[in-house]
């Protein structure tokens, strides 16, 4: 007989508003883009880790975030065609998912998830933080436009600290190299009294952020961390930090979020709302995308929330006290970028997630590694080891891919994730 | 007694394949001194050695050594490298390094100095990050301060405090070297016949065990004796630019079966630590930020490293030109994210000029070489059979 028994059913209710929302912002700005050969509007493509927006935002020029574009195309379906393209004009199959997807796009027409096409970029700004592959993903893309690259080189935390080396290193290539270049695609200067304004409104939005993602600390937990904060972090990983929108978003979304706490309600699911909570789990590692709901209804139907998880900390790393100070405009950018989460060495990251372990009150930390990401994915299995040690709690292991859909095995995943409940289970004492 | 060319290709494979480091063991019984490994591919090793430090190069154990708890760090779609220096660390084949440092290179190296310093948390792990900026006031001034970090940690742990002249005199030993070694190549490059790659690889490969100036000693015996070898002829081989295998090295087997399936491997990435610096480092003026300089400014094009204002591949179609390769071998490790998203690039360089390619991928174990043979055969045989030159 097995130990974990199947949730209740989930009782049916509509989507968050948040989640709505969170589309409807991420739609308006891909219309906006498709808009900008007409509107004038210019563009900068880059990444989401170490991503400058309030900077851009200052400079009135729109951010195109490949992965983003990646990501949208796996959860829509787009990406097996994209892959299949990419390989077929010479890109190893090893290698990872959202380059082939991006460049499958590109060779399809630029066309983007929303199905409308996308402006080439004005400027290339190769934010190259915690990921080497960025800065091939911008080589190869660098030979396909017309237009400038801006390298911005952010060091990792080897030590587990940002030097001031590190710092002024950063620091002086936004200032000496991506301020001019800016300038120049912009055609105008450098505003910093505009960036402020845009930092002092990130940090508002990081504050609301920050409340939302601990909230699941309570139980049970009003909120999935991991597949259900993937649309909490959208408007702020995305395009959006550092805007009036962002900080109505969160705004909002604290004030949705409060009141599923108030009423004690569970996370919202792709079936509806959790009734009862049975697992609370931390997870380390992105999810895939190509199978997005089916994948969280998995964790759904056995009564597993996620109450942390680390994939919603690479485009910034807030829970511990970071937040963009407008009185160091340069410097605090500097140290967004190498504060995001893949940018850490592998014992801070130990040190993360054994503390969400505890403050979390996790019964067990799960690792879904994904082919595509060696940043995350290389020492995932020596950090679990570690974490095990340092918790005396279970930990779980499943493989996938970001956007390549042949590395989604439904049965053998969840095999794993049932063998690993059931493990929870035991050590409680089949209780659950 | 004078050692032969034999003896000395033998001594050189023992070196190459030595994962245990016996010869490093024995130097250090010798001198008393600090020992530091280094992953692929480029360290600066003056500043060790100005320490009095002997510099190891760290390259895996090849196709000699069964990977059994390497492999449960590492799932199956990362490369062989980690695994096998993992496995090496457990099994205490480098218990005499007192350190290693580990370059920037890709996300899997960067983040094998986090899981060598979780599993042996009292030796010395340093991850060396190299700029990517190469303008001599950001880049430079970043780099500088990661090296001086470096000889102070060096130094805390035993090894002499960096001085400006046992610098100088550390770069002046390290230009000899690295003289010695575009030597070879060029003579390689003229004459591959005389210096075959399989040979000429143990030999440069033994530096990365050997002192330096033993190893200078070794290069000068072995390029006298390799030129005044009457018996070694020319054959009807397709000369081949090899590239992609500069961090995760190739079984020897490997480049024998290349060489055997009618290929002259007239350029290569194979141990890049030892030509990664063009030309000679200046030894006036201040010795450190001369040797920033020379890696801001006279590196090897590499996937490793940002190419900012040139063109991919180009310097690829150089090397071609320059060797007068009549075609190009992509052999790079599985997995390699450097080599492999680089790759795309290359052959789009490569085939604007019409110059032939083939690719194939390898682990630093592989075990069987038939499909290679085929492979390489073929295109040697296409090259020379069809080739407009």
């Amino acid at each position: 007989m097995s130990v974990s028994t199947k949730n209740p059913p989930l009782a049916a209710t509509a989507k968050d508003d948040s989640q709505v929302r969170q589309k409807q912002m991420i739609a308006a700005h891909y219309a906006r883009l498709a808009r900008a050969s007409e509107s004038g509007e210019k563009n900068v493509y880059t990444f989401v880790p170490g991503n400058l927006t309030e900077l851009l935002r200052s400079f009135d020029l729109l951010p195109v975030l490949p992965e983003i574009n990646a990501l949208q195309s796996g959860m829509r379906g787009k990406s097996a065609e994209y892959i299949a393209l990419a390989e077929k004009l010479g890109h190893s199959e090893d290698v990872c998912t959202y380059v082939k997807c991006d460049i499958g796009m590109l060779k399809s027409g630029n066309v983007g998830p929303t199905g409308e096409r996308l402006p080439s970029p004005d400027l290339l700004l190769l934010s190259y933080t915690g990921c080497f592959t960025f800065m091939k993903w911008f080589e190869l893309l660098k030979q396909e436009y017309q237009c400038p690259v801006v390298m911005l080189h952010v060091p990792y935390q080897a030590e587990g600290r940002i030097t001031d080396s590190m710092r002024a290193y950063v620091t002086a290539q936004i200032r000496q190299k991506l301020i001019p270049a800016l300038e120049q695609v912009a055609g105008r200067k450098y505003d910093e009294d505009r960036l402020k304004e845009c930092l002092a409104r990130s940090a508002q939005a990081e504050e609301d952020l920050v409340w939302v993602l601990q909230s699941a600390k309570n139980r049970p937990s009003p909120i999935d961390a991991w597949f259900g904060a993937v649309y909490y972090v959208g408007p702020i990983f995305s395009a959006f930090r550092g805007t009036p929108e962002a900080v109505e978003y969160y705004r909002a979304l604290r004030v949705e979020i409060q009141e599923r706490l108030t009423k004690k309600l569970g996370p919202v699911t792709p079936d509806g709302m959790m009734t009862e909570e049975k697992y609370r789990l931390v997870i380390e590692g992105p999810p895939n995308w190509t199978s997005f709901r089916e994948f969280w209804r998995m964790f759904a139907e056995e009564g597993a929330v996620a109450v942390a998880s680390t994939y919603t900390k690479v485009g910034g790393m807030y829970d511990f006290g970071f937040r963009h100070d407008p009185e160091r405009p340069l410097e605090t950018m500097a140290e967004y970028c190498m504060g995001c989460y893949t940018n850490l060495d592998l014992s801070t990251r130990v040190g993360i997630l054994t503390r969400y372990m505890q403050e979390y009150e996790a019964d067990g930390l799960l690792v879904n590694s994904v082919k595509s990401c060696n940043s995350f994915s290389a020492g995932q299995l020596a950090m679990l080891r570690e974490v095990e040690s340092r918790t005396g709690r279970p930990v779980g292991f499943i493989e996938s891919d970001l956007v390549d859909p042949r590395y989604f095995s439904a049965s053998n995943i969840k095999n794993r994730l049932e063998s690993f409940l059931q493990m929870i289970a035991q050590k409680r004492g089949g209780a659950a | 007694m004078t050692e032969t060319l034999p003896a000395l290709v033998q001594r050189a494979t023992e070196l190459s394949r030595d994962w245990r480091l016996s010869s490093v063991r024995a130097w250090k019984q010798r001198t008393g001194a600090l020992a530091i490994g280094y992953l692929p591919v480029y360290v600066p090793r003056e500043v060790f050695h100005a320490q009095g430090v002997l510099p190891v190069g760290l390259t895996g154990a090849g196709d000699d050594l069964e990977i059994i708890k390497g492999d449960a760090f590492y799932q199956s779609y990362i490369c062989h490298l980690p695994r096998s220096t993992i496995e090496l660390g457990l099994n205490g084949s480098l218990d005499c390094l007192d350190g290693i440092v580990f370059p920037a290179t890709c996300d899997v190296i960067r983040n094998l100095s986090g899981v060598w310093r979780m599993q042996f948390p009292s030796k010395m792990s340093r991850y060396l990050d190299v700029p990517q900026d190469f303008d001599r006031a950001m880049g430079g001034v970043f780099y500088r301060h990661e090296l001086e970090d470096i000889a102070r940690e060096i130094h805390e742990r035993g090894g002499r405090k960096l001085e400006a002249e046992a610098l100088r005199a550390s770069i002046r030993v390290y230009n000899e070297n690295r003289t010695l070694v575009r030597e070879l190549l060029t003579l390689r490059r003229e004459a591959p016949w005389k210096l075959p790659t399989a040979e000429l690889y143990v030999v440069l490969r033994a530096g990365l065990v050997l002192p330096v100036e033993e190893h200078s000693a070794m290069l000068r015996r072995y390029r006298d004796l390799a030129q005044a070898d009457a018996e070694r002829r020319p054959r009807d081989q397709a000369r081949v630019v090899l590239t992609g295998s500069f961090c995760e090295q190739p079984p020897l087997g490997l480049i024998k079966t290349l060489e055997r399936a009618g290929c002259y491997i007239v350029d290569d990435d194979f141990v890049p630590v030892l030509h990664w610096l063009r030309g000679d480092v200046c030894t006036e003026g201040d010795p450190l930020a001369n040797l920033v300089t020379a890696f801001l400014e006279d590196s090897i094009d590499s996937p490793v490293r940002y190419c900012g204002d040139g063109t991919k591949g180009q310097e690829l179609v150089q090397r071609v030109d320059e060797s007068k390769a009549e075609g190009v071998l992509f052999c790079a490790p599985s997995f390699c994210d450097p080599a492999l998203l680089d790759q795309p690039m290359a052959q789009a360089a490569l085939d604007g000029r019409a110059i032939p390619w083939t690719s194939f991928k390898y682990s630093e174990n592989t075990g069987q070489f038939h499909v290679i043979r085929e492979q390489a055969g073929t295109f040697a045989d296409s090259i020379k059979l069809w080739s407009e030159a």
